[in-house]
């Protein structure tokens, strides 16, 4: 998550902010009743250094306790009032920060799922994941908290002055002037503990990713013996992190002292001068008590204010974070007129869906990436027939799955047309095409959750009976058969309990549930034995009987026999045709396979 | 429960202990302040009743104005006196809390240095059996929450409760000198409020643990949804993927909210007793200054000592319940140091390398499934010896074996280099001389250069080099922007499997070591420069022996000897042509992997001069 901790340096801007209205507007009457009830709280924090001043001037000075119960009873009556205001506007609170957090979760997570796949392919997930849980949390969290905070310490403050000013100007004057020293000061300090706390968050995920790597590559760091060398780079940086911690707490260390340094003084300011005042009987003693409390109970709401703007300016980063992610355009649409008759992804009309019979045609087409600089096809044409068998051959990255990209349309053609069944595929929507498509990839994902529910998100209907008959058919039951719950067994996160090959067998079955019109498969690379390719070669035969399908291949022995063969070179396809024809022809097909099999092949012509 | 108690205090003394000097300095600075805050209201208190009201000055008052014979007629200077004196105090204190605050620090993040310093460290020797039985995350979670969960119960909790003690204690002191009635009454209210504020927070931990892990699994279905995207867009599956994240989303909303509920009722009722505190303080405070047994000051004085009093009272509640919840964090953090660490037996052994490796009855078994059975057989030194299994044949278990990743239980057999039992050989020695090539290398977030120089740090940049050239990765390396100074992994560019493989051979290259292992090291790169790599590795490797596992036939038919695993037992084993007229696994293998026809097509077209065709390419 390297991306968690950019740094914000832009000015405010309102623009930003004032993307979130939508946001907010359905709390609307939350926000007002938390607003009023806040109000009530800071009119109960001003109102009892009062009680306090009328119980010293009316019945200490005075020397009576007549009417001290019913001084009670109303004192009693309003701490209740404001119990009772902090209970309900807590919940408020709560109840603000959790739904629009969980409504901007929601809007995120649903504009993803219309994202294009160009974008997941220059998006790591952990960033994507960080926009979705944390810069939401934040923004919800500082929405429906530290803005009242700030609100209710504002109400707070300037209620005190006007009461300060009410009882004495004079000596209201005199405290007033505190007030830009503090605000300065907190200012100062905000920002710089900000600086440093960000630092040693910093510092935090670089542990946190150093013990990962500890881990991760212990086995490793064995094999190599560098385990010492390893504990002594990681005292680095744990020395870094102390460090830093502790120059983050220096300043806290340094500014709560002197904040409560300017707290004294204010007091002495009041005692020295309200008791000069109290000496010529211009003021009662009872109002310099309020006095004192009021110059001690300032100073937390000032801070409040300054600590509060510093960390709700911040909250613009997550602001323009989240709404930049909401703002990205999907690279493929669906006109409105698709969507008219179609439906979307979310609200399909299936109803007017055709059916497709999976002939696949290129017509003319050019495509060129969008962060790339020439075009990779170039007024292709192709024809795929219903139900034949297309593979795609070619050294790593030479950009073998370019045409599955477009016959899938995760990218569509920069000039000329795709079409599916004679028909151009814009013209339907990108959900009628998806699912017709089985696909299979080369590192299958599966989701967390058992190996029945796995197969079963290829078609969401099918009961227990057709899943297991899907995995049978392509020997994924071989798989549930040796877990220990079978069908019911959890195959851990990504999959993760499982190897490469039995993941790909059940992202098999899963596809012959769905069953697919048109097929897909990026054939593994990674080690998988003998004896289970040979499963998962029976499995791709049963899969691709009667679809159409593509391969991306590896191995040139399980593409025999397709019906053709494309061969992909720097990105673009440079021969065509039947295995036999290519190696007939002496052309780079040939070659390719020349060089995996030309020792087997003189061999077998020495050993022959 | 005594026992782990116990436990729990060793190990937190066994890190807190080099560091006691300075927690002992933070609470000492940190009483001094109590003390010094507690002179503020006796100056306000004096100020009230001996200058505006008055009253004689206290004894100790008395002396020190004696100093000032000038000043103590005047009313105004005496006030501003008072007003210095706050000023002084207010240094006094701020001072103490400097320091107390900087001890703190220095204390608490000087323990959780060596906490984390003594878990890396840990966890390095910790044996590999260790590392598979444990999950990164978990493993992860413990060094970092609960470690700081450990710190925060060291630096703050411990020490908060040290200090609200002697406030509460402090205060009441004074308080009971100036009057015990009113004093008497105030205290009733303090253990009200702290079982209130204690009860309620271990009651709710519960509900916070949930909470979080519905924050989890949200988080958790988030991630999958976003690395399977391509599965979910071909399956079309966007709305069901919506219904269940909805369902996430709802639940950890609702559930916070009504967290929040039980939340906001604590905290009103707890203002709502706080509230009723002060105010019967404050009543029978007016009762006890209008009878004449304090003075108006006094009632000022004791006031604000309530109020100093109540807040930590109710924090102090909550400190107490969350501090029950680090025992679990010490246990969790605790249970990784308990673990046994790879140690060598006193005499470890350091014989010659460069000699023949031998299996003799060798058997073993990995959670109770058997893996190796009765396996004998002898790798002749400076040779290649190539072995060939299904998945879960036992090949990886047999190299881990040889490199003591794990060690063989008593009574399994033994493995010998040169005659010497490894068991009796320094494991860093051994691993040292042996070269070994994960099938899954795990790169380091470093640069290319650094991983490859791993083992030997200084080297220089043409030996690298070299290296990286005789595992052809040099070029790709070039191709980057920093060349070798890029850097890899989580925080840089990505390399692709065949890539990561390749910097992990120029990597165990490096190391020069007389026995070289490549598990299946070379599955990712295509065919051909797997060829170009084992040329150049024949060259290199000097008298080597090396040991190659391989699926790809083409890579182990050159090797000296083949080994055929099945089922953890040795099926066959010989030179490639005595395996191909043995006519077993390893003649069906290579059938299915090199298909006659084509063989037969091949030869064919070497014949055939092709001609015409051949100017398509390029054209599409």
């Amino acid at each position: 998550m390297g991306h968690d901790e950019q740094e914000y340096t832009k000015s405010f801007e309102w623009a930003s902010w004032k993307k979130l209205l939508p946001f907010v507007r359905p709390f609307r009457k939350t926000i007002l009743m938390v607003l009023i009830l806040n109000l009530i709280c800071a009119m109960v924090d001003i109102a009892l250094p009062l009680f306090q001043r009328y119980a010293i001037d009316n019945f200490i000075e005075a020397g009576t306790v007549e009417g001290l119960v019913p001084f009670g009873l109303v004192y009693a009556a309003v701490i209740a009032a404001q119990a009772l205001a902090v209970i309900l506007f807590t919940r408020g609170s709560m109840r603000i920060e959790m739904k629009l957090g969980r409504d901007m979760k929601r809007a995120c997570f649903v504009h993803l799922q219309e994202l294009s796949l160009s974008f997941y392919n220059v998006t790591p997930v952990g960033y994507l994941l960080s926009r979705i849980m944390s810069d939401t949390n934040r923004i919800a969290g500082m929405i429906a908290w530290n803005l009242f905070d700030i609100l209710w310490a504002l109400f707070y403050v300037l209620g005190v002055f006007v009461a300060m000013f009410f009882l004495n100007p004079g000596l209201a004057a005199a405290v007033v002037l505190i007030v830009p020293i503090l605000s300065l000061l907190t200012a100062y300090f905000q920002n710089r503990i900000l600086h440093w706390n960000r630092r040693v968050r910093k510092m935090n995920s670089r542990i946190t990713s150093a013990y990962n790597e500890g881990i991760m590559g212990a086995r490793t760091s064995k094999t190599l013996v560098i385990e010492e060398q390893n504990s002594r780079e990681f005292e680095t940086v744990s020395g870094e992190m102390k460090t830093a911690s502790v120059r983050a707490a220096r300043l806290s260390a340094v500014y709560i002292p002197l904040v409560m340094f300017f707290s004294s003084l204010t007091t002495a300011i009041v005692l020295a001068r309200g008791g000069s005042l109290v000496l010529s009987d211009l003021l009662l003693i009872g109002t310099l008590s309020a006095f004192t409390s009021y110059a001690v109970g300032i100073f937390e709401p000032i801070q409040q204010i300054a600590r509060n703007i510093a960390d709700l300016l911040s909250l613009q980063a997550n602001i323009e974070r989240v709404m930049g992610l909401l703002e990205e355009e999907p690279l493929i649409r669906d006109t409105p007129e698709v969507i008219e008759r179609y439906g979307t992804a979310f609200e399909p009309k299936r109803e007017n869906w055709e059916p497709i019979r999976g002939s696949v045609e290129f017509r003319d087409v050019s495509f060129r990436y969008p962060d790339g600089n020439e075009d990779v096809l170039h007024h292709f044409n192709l024809k795929i027939p219903a139900g034949s068998t297309i593979a795609i051959v070619g050294e790593t990255g030479a950009g073998k799955s370019t045409l599955v990209n477009l016959a899938c349309r995760f990218f569509e053609p920069t000039e000329g047309q795709v079409l599916i069944d004679g028909r151009d595929y814009r013209e339907r929507s990108q959900l009628w095409l998806h699912s017709s498509i089985g696909y299979v990839l080369q590192s299958p994902h599966l989701f967390s959750g058992t190996v029945m529910e796995n197969i079963r998100y290829g078609r969401l209907d099918a009961t227990d009976e057709e899943v297991i008959a899907a995995a049978k058919a392509v020997s994924a039951d071989q798989v549930a058969a040796k877990l220990e719950h079978g069908y019911e067994s959890d195959v851990g996160e990504g999959g993760d309990r499982l190897s490469t090959g039995e993941k790909q067998l059940i992202s098999f079955a899963r596809a012959v549930l769905a069953d697919p019109r048109i097929f897909v498969l990026d054939e593994a690379t990674s080690s998988i034995d003998t004896q289970t390719e040979q499963l998962i070669q029976q499995a791709t035969e049963k899969l691709l009987h009667g679809r159409t399908s593509f391969l991306i291949a590896h191995r040139l022995s399980t593409i025999r026999k397709a019906d053709l063969i494309l061969v992909v070179r720097d990105g673009r396809i440079v021969e065509q045709g039947t295995h036999e024809e290519l190696l007939r022809r002496k052309g780079y097909y040939r070659e390719l396979y020349q060089k995996q099999f030309a020792q087997e092949a003189q061999q077998a012509v020495i050993a022959g | 429960m005594q026992q782990t108690r116990k436990e729990h205090f060793a190990l937190v003394w066994r890190f807190l202990k080099p560091h006691v000097w300075i927690f002992a300095l933070a609470l000492l600075f940190s009483m001094l302040n109590t003390v010094f805050s507690s002179l503020t209201p006796q100056v306000v208190r004096t100020a009230v009743d001996c200058i505006l009201g008055g009253e004689p000055f206290p004894a100790p008052v008395q002396a020190a104005l004696a100093a000032f014979p000038q000043a103590a007629g005047s009313p105004i200077t005496l006030l501003l006196f008072a007003a210095g004196a706050l000023l002084l105090v207010s240094a006094c204190s701020g001072l103490s809390t400097y320091m107390s605050r900087m001890q703190t620090a220095k204390g608490s993040e000087s323990f959780v240095k060596s906490l984390r310093d003594a878990l890396y460290r840990h966890i390095q020797r910790l044996p590999y059996a260790w590392h598979v039985q444990h999950s990164t995350g978990e493993i992860i979670q413990r060094c970092t929450s609960d470690v700081e969960v450990v710190r925060n119960f060291v630096a703050n909790q411990l020490l908060e409760v040290f200090r609200t003690v002697f406030l509460v204690a402090f205060s009441l002191f004074i308080m009971f000198s100036m009057n015990w009635r009113i004093t008497l009454i105030a205290c009733c209210f303090l253990p009200v409020i702290l079982l209130y504020s204690g009860f309620f927070y271990s009651k709710i931990a519960a509900r916070f643990r949930t909470a979080d892990e519905a924050e989890g699994d949200l988080s958790a279905a988030v991630q999958e949804n976003l690395t399977g995207v391509r599965v979910v867009r071909a399956f079309g599956r966007e709305a069901y993927e919506v219904e269940r994240f909805d369902k996430k989303n709802e639940r950890f909303a609702s559930l916070w909210i009504r967290l929040g509920q039980m939340l906001s009722a604590y905290w009103g009722v707890g203002d709502l007793i706080t509230g009723l505190q002060i105010l019967t303080v404050i009543c029978c405070g007016v009762a006890e200054a209008v009878n004449g047994s304090i003075t108006l000051g006094e009632f000022l004085a004791f006031v604000s000592y309530n109020q100093s009093l109540v807040w930590p009272v109710r924090g102090l509640g909550r400190i107490l319940s969350e501090m029950s919840k680090a025992g679990v964090s010490i246990e969790r953090v605790s249970y990784i140091l308990r673990s046994e660490p790879e140690e060598d037996l006193p005499g470890a052994l350091t014989p010659p390398m460069d000699r023949d490796i031998a299996f003799h009855h060798v058997s073993f078994a990995y959670e109770g499934q058997p893996v190796l059975r009765d396996i004998s057989f002898t790798i002749p030194a400076g040779k290649t010896f190539a072995i060939l299994g299904g998945t879960g044949s036992g090949k990886s278990t047999m190299m881990h074996l040889i490199d003591r990743l794990y060690d063989l239980p008593h009574d399994c057999g033994t493995i010998t280099i040169g005659g010497v039992d490894i068991a009796r050989i320094s494991r860093p020695y051994l691993r040292r001389n042996i070269g070994m090539v994960l099938q899954e290398p795990f790169l380091f977030s470093r640069t290319i250069r650094e991983n490859i120089a791993a083992v030997r740090p200084g080297a220089s940049l043409e030996e690298i080099r070299a290296q990286a050239g005789t595992a052809h990765v040099d070029e790709a390396i070039l191709e980057f922007s920093e060349g070798y100074d890029t850097i890899v992994g989580e925080r840089g560019v990505t390399l692709s499997g065949g890539q990561k493989q390749r910097v992990a051979i120029a990597r165990t290259l490096m190391q020069d070591a007389p026995i070289l292992i490549f598990d299946d090291s070379l599955s990712a790169v295509d065919a051909e420069t797997d060829a170009e790599i084992r040329a150049s590795l024949h060259k290199a490797k000097g008298s080597a022996t090396v040991i190659l596992i391989s699926h790809r036939v083409t890579t182990l038919m050159q090797a000296d000897c083949i080994l055929v695993l099945d089922g953890g037992c040795v099926a066959e084993m010989g030179t490639h042509s005595e395996l191909l007229a043995k006519n077993g696994i390893y003649r069906r293998i290579y059938d299915i992997q090199m298909s006659s026809a084509d063989r037969d097509l091949l030869a064919e077209g070497g014949k055939d001069p092709g001609g015409a065709q051949t100017e398509e390419r390029g054209r599409v």
